[in-house]
């Protein structure tokens, strides 16, 4: 049983710890910096929180004394040579039957650091970092030095090897809307789902591209989006341009994943070999960003639906948690304990996560609440809150 | 030698800079941020990206003269001037 959640907040990360069965938030640490992600390590117990910093640029900020103090580790950077196609957000003008024009170049500069993982318990210091542009890092020190993992970055679906020179192959890599507020389009690799059965095996999720797996420790990778649909794209069962909003899989059935985004709520039982849509519209079980899946039963998953994309809200000003123990044959929502009038929350793709029987989301709107049986009955942690941007038990 | 002043939000991450007056060697804005840097490690990183251009939220002025090459950080800070250092007013 879990004994502390950490929120990333845009205001700072926010620890809850279980004290005589009550949760209690300590002060708030890193005042006043937004914090896009924040997370324990369960090898080790170090935090860690990714400051999101307006005008100083992401910052990794590390805690080894169980948040007491923090100390900056300024290491994840690009390296020489690391460059992209430069993307742009069609303007008004943009003409599609335009001839298509040679790729632009931009060095490589992180914008955003988006996620963070763990190796597996065998993997002492292995660490992995998502960021906006795009780029998946690795330390196998704890976090003292970080280094592009550069099969990904050189992909052919990205374009080939731009170290190299030219690029060989097309871009099809799309921007994640999540990057204009850093004044750029570029995607973001926001979902780092490492397999603890097998350190060579895991995925990533990017928006907008999809999923990629390796088996190999990431000196190959694959895309992994048969069966995605992509409502919104003249072709919906393209390879690419997917925007997962958050995948993850069942930590003691790793062959299970899970993912919902604007087309639907998707499964796969088979590694992501094929997925499956196994959204339920009728029952508000459809659109929506985060999703959580339980460690033992891979056909056990929790969502927190929102409207819609076009207006990414409560369903009709209420609060709801839906989960399914079929593999998404089935939902049923639960409302105890959630505001069910005047709500407008919604949870973002990091900010729902689950410990055993324990649930907790933020939104937001600043609301935490938690469940401690599967998701039935909630409590509400606080109402006023930062807007929370990511909620992971400790 | 010219001076360095800066916003104060920065003395959060760099103390050591605070209550001091901060004078490096003349040179390029370049030459002079890594002085600083060399004051206190790591100070760079906060104003500059990992291609060594000045970050998007952030100003700098020699005397009263804004910085125009935010990516090579070529412009002069000759020797009785002061570099500032600032936040853009870029957001709301």
């Amino acid at each position: 049983m879990s004994n502390m959640i950490l929120l990333g907040t845009r205001k700072g990360t926010v620890i809850f710890d279980r004290s005589n069965s009550a949760w209690m938030p300590r002060p708030i640490g890193h005042a006043g910096i937004p914090v896009c992600y924040a997370a324990r390590d369960p090898r080790n117990g170090t935090l860690w929180a990714s400051l999101d910093h307006g005008h100083w640029g992401p910052k990794l900020s590390r805690s080894r004394d169980g948040g007491a103090t923090w100390e900056d580790v300024l290491s994840l950077k690009y390296p020489e040579g690391a460059r992209h196609i430069v993307q742009y957000l069609p303007t008004p003008d943009f003409d599609p039957a335009a001839p298509v024009g040679q790729p632009e170049y931009k060095d490589a500069t992180v914008f955003k650091i988006w996620n963070l993982a763990f190796g597996t318990a065998g993997q002492a210091g292995r660490l992995y970092a998502g960021t906006i542009p795009g780029g998946l890092f690795v330390s196998n020190d704890g976090g003292d030095t970080w280094e592009l993992n550069r099969p990904l970055w050189n992909h052919e679906s990205r374009g080939g090897d731009l170290f190299a020179g030219e690029a060989t192959s097309e871009n099809r890599w799309g921007g994640t809307p999540a990057s204009i507020d850093y004044g750029v389009f570029e995607p973001g690799i926001h979902s780092i789902v490492v397999d603890p059965s097998d350190p060579l095996h895991m995925h990533v999720a990017v928006s907008s591209a999809g999923v990629l797996e390796t088996t190999d420790g990431g000196l190959s990778w694959t895309g992994r989006n048969r069966g995605m649909l992509n409502d919104y794209m003249p072709n919906p069962e393209s390879e690419w341009g997917h925007d997962p909003h958050c995948v993850t899989a069942c930590p003691g059935q790793p062959e299970h994943l899970w993912q919902q985004n604007h087309c639907g709520v998707f499964y796969s039982s088979d590694g992501a070999l094929q997925w499956n849509k196994v959204s339920m519209p009728d029952a508000g079980v459809h659109f929506g960003f985060p999703i959580a899946v339980d460690a033992q039963d891979g056909r056990t998953a929790w969502v927190v639906p929102a409207r819609a994309d076009m207006a990414r809200m409560a369903i009709g000003g209420g609060l709801f948690v839906a989960r399914t123990m079929d593999g998404g044959a089935s939902w049923q929502s639960f409302h105890t304990g959630l505001p069910q009038e005047n709500a407008y929350d919604i949870v973002l793709r990091h900010g729902l996560d689950v410990s055993g029987d324990s649930l907790c989301f933020g939104s937001t709107t600043g609301n935490v609440y938690l469940s401690e049986d599967r998701g039935e009955t909630w409590q509400c942690l606080g109402q006023n809150f930062p807007p929370v941007y990511s909620v992971r038990f400790g | 030698m010219p001076t360095v002043e800066m916003t104060r939000h920065l003395y959060r991450f760099f103390p050591a800079l605070e209550n001091r007056t901060i004078r490096v060697p003349a040179g390029s804005v370049a030459e002079v941020l890594r002085a600083v840097d060399a004051l206190a490690p790591g100070f760079s990183d906060y104003v500059l990206d990992e291609r060594g251009a000045l970050r998007r939220h952030v100003n700098l002025s020699v005397n009263d003269t804004v910085v125009i090459d935010r990516k090579n950080l070529s412009d002069r800070v000759p020797e009785d001037a002061t570099l500032f250092i600032f936040q853009a007013l870029s957001g709301g």
